[in-house]
């Protein structure tokens, strides 16, 4: 495309310094740049002014949103409750539990806590201390304050939004008065989110006596945000699906490449990738023939078989299905089973949405069928490259779900498309899920700690691409370990190439497997304390991805005895020590 | 020393860059314990690479997975294979249960390899196990020092257990041979044992960059040739008088290893040096490693065999300077005659009356095999022998030392295990392959894993001619290195690339003559139908008993190769 002074509205001068500008950079860059004109357009506000931030309302008349959030969706529904109270002219502030002082919440008066839970009934990382305070002997009368809590969870586990729930209870203990009633949300939260939003921006109005004015969202000076997201996702199409377990491996993960080609999608390194995947054909049509329902139906405009492929939840199981089929068919074995929550569990555990109608054939309506299932979640991976090095790709490091069950093989619901339905070249509906608790230090010369046992080696491959593009040399250690050296040393020539360069310090490995007795990350930590004290006294970040239930659990163990035996720290100082990092966004995990 | 100028006869130039490595190894300990605690690859970097063949190790990989792991973003699958020091192939019952033991546990193919070097070899082995395997050894008295690298490998020595009293004798000098020329360096009592670090200032025979390159030393007693000794550098030929051994004729400079599309470089027979008696076997054998020593060539390691040398600097300088160094004149050689290579399979009796069993191992693979479970048969024998095992340079076995009472009890379970079966025939007994694919390196084609096959057709052949019980010896080498000695076969196979071969012919059944190019790099199916054709020919228009390899020579099919030296590159068939 040529610009010229005719069919521009620049002057000569202003075009040429714009061709200057314009003349090295990759499409990638061009196509920042032209978000970030866009979003500039849009504010009005030229550059070298600061957007001018909106006065202060008194506090007294404030919704303070608190949100605890582990990848970003509570985040997300914080800031949108945000933009609508700002809109609805409702003054409000927003903070990660992790960055507000829990000695402030006695002078809060309207408050509305957005909390996910993880693992087992757990707070997320940023909400460990608030949630603790809480429960503590420090937490003050609330008095006077009123407050709603939602809660993001997902119901095949069985701490659902437990978070959520203590928030509630110890609110209510404390004496404050909920205004909004608490509400759970499964995985398919959107239209839950946003009746709740509705609700508090209304009942925050009428409570504020002093009603400030709108104030537009000023965000000049971030990337513009692609027009494709969750709800509009991207469809890209799968470029390479690589096993990169050896052939004698216990584990089946595949390397995967998806082209986001003039999406205008753009990541970091930290950021997760979103795929909305299709259910398996032959799982459908055995679940209507099973249910004996009609796959023509017409179901939100297209037919009830497509619906079931695309927007239906068919491999997690949930107690919520067996609740409303027991409930539409008056099967008595399973109304049993759904009125027992402890068999109930047990009973869901392996199976998937088939295992239950196979085990239960029963004739369901289109209605009740749909009524049942959960609405289908995007499944997000954290993103194993930086697009520094692979440009418009991004690459996922997924693990197959792969299991024999009830005489049945199964498979999981996205790893299952990725590596065995989708085709090379087959299309794939993706959206990036940014990831600001998960980010490389600012400082090139900050030490950075990574911890990525499993699949959570992905972000650290995007890391070091990232710091290869950069050129930042060293500074860096890599802890990875899997069950077998010879099989399961995920992307090993490239950890060999980054040693030889220099881009990665050190690596220390572990095979669990490979020897009698167990050996985990956790070990290595221990053994090379003495060296990674002085990095974390040097400043260094640690970062950890991966299984959230044992492994996340034991890093931070093994760090928190790594911290006493070097640092000649107690407990409960060492403890404090690994919160002051993580408040200090030195300790960082992306945990599942 | 003889009035010789060594310098004079030394080839000048730039040394090959395994000469800096030997001499920067610090007597061969490089910096081997640092990467063995390398926990990023399972492999050695390039000196590390060639110094652990000093220690009787040469990493490897599974070729037939390179490709599958290089787009799985996985190194190659890096193992080593060992190969043991055991002079003269003799090895305990006891020694046989723990490596038994060792290759099921900590191998990746769970097999005991009996090799044409008269030993053993463990395939598979991470390097997160090497220091096991060699502590496992050494608690049972093995080694692995020298079998591998520029040094005097492994010792051989004819299996002979009839005549067993000069077998024991020429066993004792094996052994005291291999010792006498090991490296005197402790790095390998370092670096696997975990011993005593001490400081090595010299190597008094094999000096501090060691030898220019292998070198293969063999103790042979006719009539037997089992031991190939035109494919060692230094052979001691057993004479014997009145059933007692009394000295060696020394031959030196065999040698069988080429390559492809380098006429500088051919296989050669050992030249006859004459007579020594006994008491000068370690001066003699020491004279010849330190005269290779000084005079190889250590530019191109190509030229740097024995062979080479004697070529170059005369047979009679060579052998001048041993005389020198040695302090002894080579006296006349003694008369002798080989007139086998083969194992005598089945029982013996030897003169002490013990009674001796050879087993035909197919490939020397022991290995539990579908309906076939070989390696559980040597480790039930190995329960309750009460003699010895014996390697034999053919990669067969032999359990020797069975007393009369044993010998039914040891032929059932031979027999129950697949060890011993009537249906064999001569011609497989007679056949033989180095190891090849997918773990040596150098394989250029199928060797071990296409000769059973290659072998039934063959079989096919001679009976289509009506010949079932006629045995021609056929080998195949993955290259042409010659691990499976190709280069002494009637029926000679050189891997050339995958599935193509050379097709050598004219060898004799004794090992004297070196056999000569028929066709080059052609198919398996090629070959078998020249075979076919050249076998009908033989067993129509032979002359009596007249071997294959003689029958082609005689017939013009093939020139013979008289003098390698000079003969060996020139183009196949005598003008009809």
């Amino acid at each position: 495309m040529q610009l010229n002074g005719l069919t521009s509205p620049l002057t000569d001068q202003q075009l040429s310094l714009l061709q200057q500008a314009l003349a090295g950079m990759s499409p990638l860059q061009i196509s920042w740049v032209s978000g970030y004109l866009a979003a500039l357009s849009q504010t009005g506000v030229s550059t070298g002014e600061a957007p001018v931030a909106a006065a202060p309302a008194a506090d007294s008349a404030k919704l303070t949103i608190l949100y605890g959030s582990q990848t970003g969706n509570a985040e997300g529904v914080a800031k949108q409750l945000k933009e609508k109270a700002d809109a609805a002219g409702v003054a409000a502030d927003v903070f990660s539990m992790g960055d507000y002082k829990p000695n402030k919440l006695k002078n809060e008066k309207l408050l509305a806590i957005v909390a996910s839970t993880h693992g087992e009934g757990e707070p997320p990382d940023d909400a460990e201390e608030l949630h603790g305070f809480l429960v503590g002997k420090k937490a003050p009368k609330l008095d006077g304050a009123r407050y709603s809590v939602l809660g993001l969870g997902d119901s095949s586990y069985e701490f659902f939004c437990q978070t959520g729930k203590d928030f509630d209870e110890r609110l209510g203990k404390l004496g404050a008065e909920s205004f909004v009633p608490r509400v759970d949300c499964d995985v398919d939260y959107d239209d839950a989110v946003a009746e709740w939003i509705d609700k508090v921006v209304a009942e925050a109005k009428s409570l504020t006596s002093v009603a400030a004015t709108p104030v537009a969202a000023a965000t000049a000076a971030a990337p513009a945000a692609s027009q494709f997201n969750k709800k509009n996702p991207y469809n890209a199409s799968l470029l390479t699906n690589q096993k990169i377990t050896g052939r004698d491996s216990i584990k089946d993960i595949r390397h995967i490449e998806i082209d986001l080609e003039g999406s205008g999608l753009q990541y970091q390194p930290g950021d997760a990738l979103g795929v909305w995947f299709q259910n398996d054909e032959a799982l459908v049509d055995e679940l209507l023939s099973l249910v004996k329902a009609d796959g023509g139906t017409d179901v939100d405009g297209k037919s009830l078989r497509q619906a079931l492929i695309e927007d239906y939840e068919l491999t997690l199981s949930y107690p919520g299905f067996i609740k409303a089929v027991a409930e539409a068919t008056g099967e008595k074995g399973l109304a049993e089973l759904a009125a027992d929550a402890g068999k109930l569990r047990d009973y869901i555990a392996d199976r998937q949405i088939i295992d239950i109608v196979r085990d239960y054939p029963l004739e369901l309506t289109v209605e009740q069928l749909t009524g049942a299932l959960r609405k289908m979640a995007p499944r997000l991976y954290s993103i194993a490259s930086s697009q520094a090095e692979v440009d418009e790709e991004v690459h996922l490091t997924v693990g197959v779900v792969r299991y024999d069950a009830h005489g049945q093989e199964h498979m999981g619901g996205a790893s299952g498309f990725l590596s065995e339905r989708l085709e090379e070249g087959g299309d794939v509906k993706v959206f990036i899920e940014h990831n600001n608790n998960f980010r490389l230090p600012e400082n090139p010369e900050t030490p950075i700690v990574m911890i990525g046992p499993g699949t959570g080696v992905a972000p650290f491959r995007a890391f070091m691409q990232q710091r290869e593009a950069d050129g930042i040399e060293g500074n860096s250690w890599m802890f990875f370990g899997n069950p077998h050296f010879t099989q399961d040393f995920l992307y090993q020539v490239e950890w060999q190439s980054y040693l030889k360069s220099g881009v990665l310090g050190r690596m220390d490995v572990a095979w669990s497997r490979d020897q009698a007795e167990k050996v985990y990350v956790q070990h290595r930590i221990v053994e090379q304390g003495a060296e990674l004290y002085q990095w974390l006294e040097k400043g260094a970040h640690v970062y950890v991805c991966g299984d959230a239930n044992h492994m996340a659990k034991d890093v931070h163990q093994a760090l928190q005895t790594v911290i006493q035996q070097h640092g000649g720290k107690s407990e409960e100082d060492a403890q404090q020590y690994l919160t002051d990092l993580r408040k200090a966004k030195r300790y960082q995990r992306d945990v599942y | 020393m003889s009035d010789i100028n060594i310098e004079d006869l030394q080839v000048q130039g730039k040394l090959a860059d395994n000469e800096r490595l030997k001499r920067e190894s610090n007597f061969l300990r490089g910096t081997i314990a640092e990467e063995l605690n390398d926990q990023i690859t399972g492999g050695f970097s390039a000196d590390n690479f060639q110094l652990i063949r000093f220690h009787g190790m040469y990493q490897q990989d599974d070729r037939d997975i390179r490709a599958e792991r290089a787009k799985q973003k996985l190194e190659p699958l890096h193992t080593v294979m060992l190969r043991a020091r055991l002079p003269g192939g003799i090895i305990q019952p006891k020694q046989w249960l723990g490596i038994d033991q060792f290759a099921e546990d900590k191998t990746i193919y769970g097999s005991i390899r009996l090799t044409t070097r008269q030993t053993f070899q463990f395939h598979g082995v991470l390097k997160r196990n090497m220091k096991l395997m060699h502590q496992t050894l050494n608690d049972m008295g093995i080694d692995s020092i020298a079998t591998a690298g520029d040094v005097n490998r492994n010792v051989l020595c004819t299996s002979n257990p009839i005549e067993s009293e000069v077998h024991a004798e020429a066993y004792q000098w094996a052994t005291k041979i291999s010792k006498h020329l090991l490296p005197k360096t402790n790095a390998y009592a370092e670096i696997w044992l975990n011993g005593e670090k001490a400081v090595t200032t010299e190597e008094p025979i094999l000096g501090s960059t060691y030898l220019p390159r292998k070198f293969k030393t063999t103790v042979a007693i006719p009539p037997l040739n089992d031991v190939d000794v035109h494919a060692n550098d230094l052979n001691f030929i057993a004479i014997a008088e009145g059933g007692k051994l009394i000295g060696f004729n020394v031959l030196v400079g065999g040698g069988l290893a080429m390559t492809h599309g380098d006429t500088a470089t051919y296989p050669r027979k050992a030249t006859d040096f004459g007579f020594i008696p006994l008491e000068a076997t370690l001066d003699v054998a020491a004279a010849v490693v330190t005269t290779q020593r000084d005079l190889g060539n250590r530019v191109n390691r190509k030229n740097a065999k024995t062979k080479y040398t004697l070529e170059r600097v005369g047979a009679d300088v060579f052998k001048a300077e041993v005389e020198s160094r040695a302090s002894i004149k080579f006296e006349d050689s003694r008369p002798y005659e080989f007139t086998e290579r083969g194992d005598r399979f089945g029982w013996v009796e030897g003169i002490d009356g013990k009674h001796h069993l050879t087993l035909f191992i197919e490939n020397g693979r022991i290995l539990d095999f579908p309906n076939k479970p070989l390696k559980t048969g040597m480790r039930k024998i190995a329960e309750i022998h009460q003699g010895d095992f014996r390697m034999t340079a053919n990669q067969n076995l032999v359990i020797a030392g069975v007393p009369a009472e044993q010998k039914d009890v040891i032929e059932q379970l031979a027999r129950e295990h697949g060890l011993l079966d009537d249906d064999t025939s001569n011609q497989r007994k007679s056949s033989m392959a180095c190891v090849a694919f997918p773990t040596c390196p150098l394989a250029m084609a199928e060797a071990e894993r296409m000769l059973p096959s290659f072998v039934t057709d063959i079989e096919g052949i001679l009976a289509k001619h009506g010949a079932p019980e006629e045995s021609i010896i056929t080998r195949v080498t993955g290259c042409p290195n010659g691990c499976g000695r190709a280069m002494l076969a009637e029926i000679g196979l050189v891997g050339k690339g995958p599935g193509k071969y050379n097709l050598y012919l004219g060898g004799t059944h004794n090992g004297e003559r070196i056999p000569r190019l028929h066709k080059e790099n052609i198919s398996d199916s090629e070959i078998l139908s020249i075979i076919d054709e050249l076998v009908g020919r033989w067993l129509q228009e032979r002359d009596g008993a007249e071997r294959f390899g003689d029958f082609v020579v005689r017939s013009g099919i093939i020139a013979p190769v008289v003098d390698s030296a000079k003969d060996f590159h020139d183009v196949g068939a005598i003008p009809a």
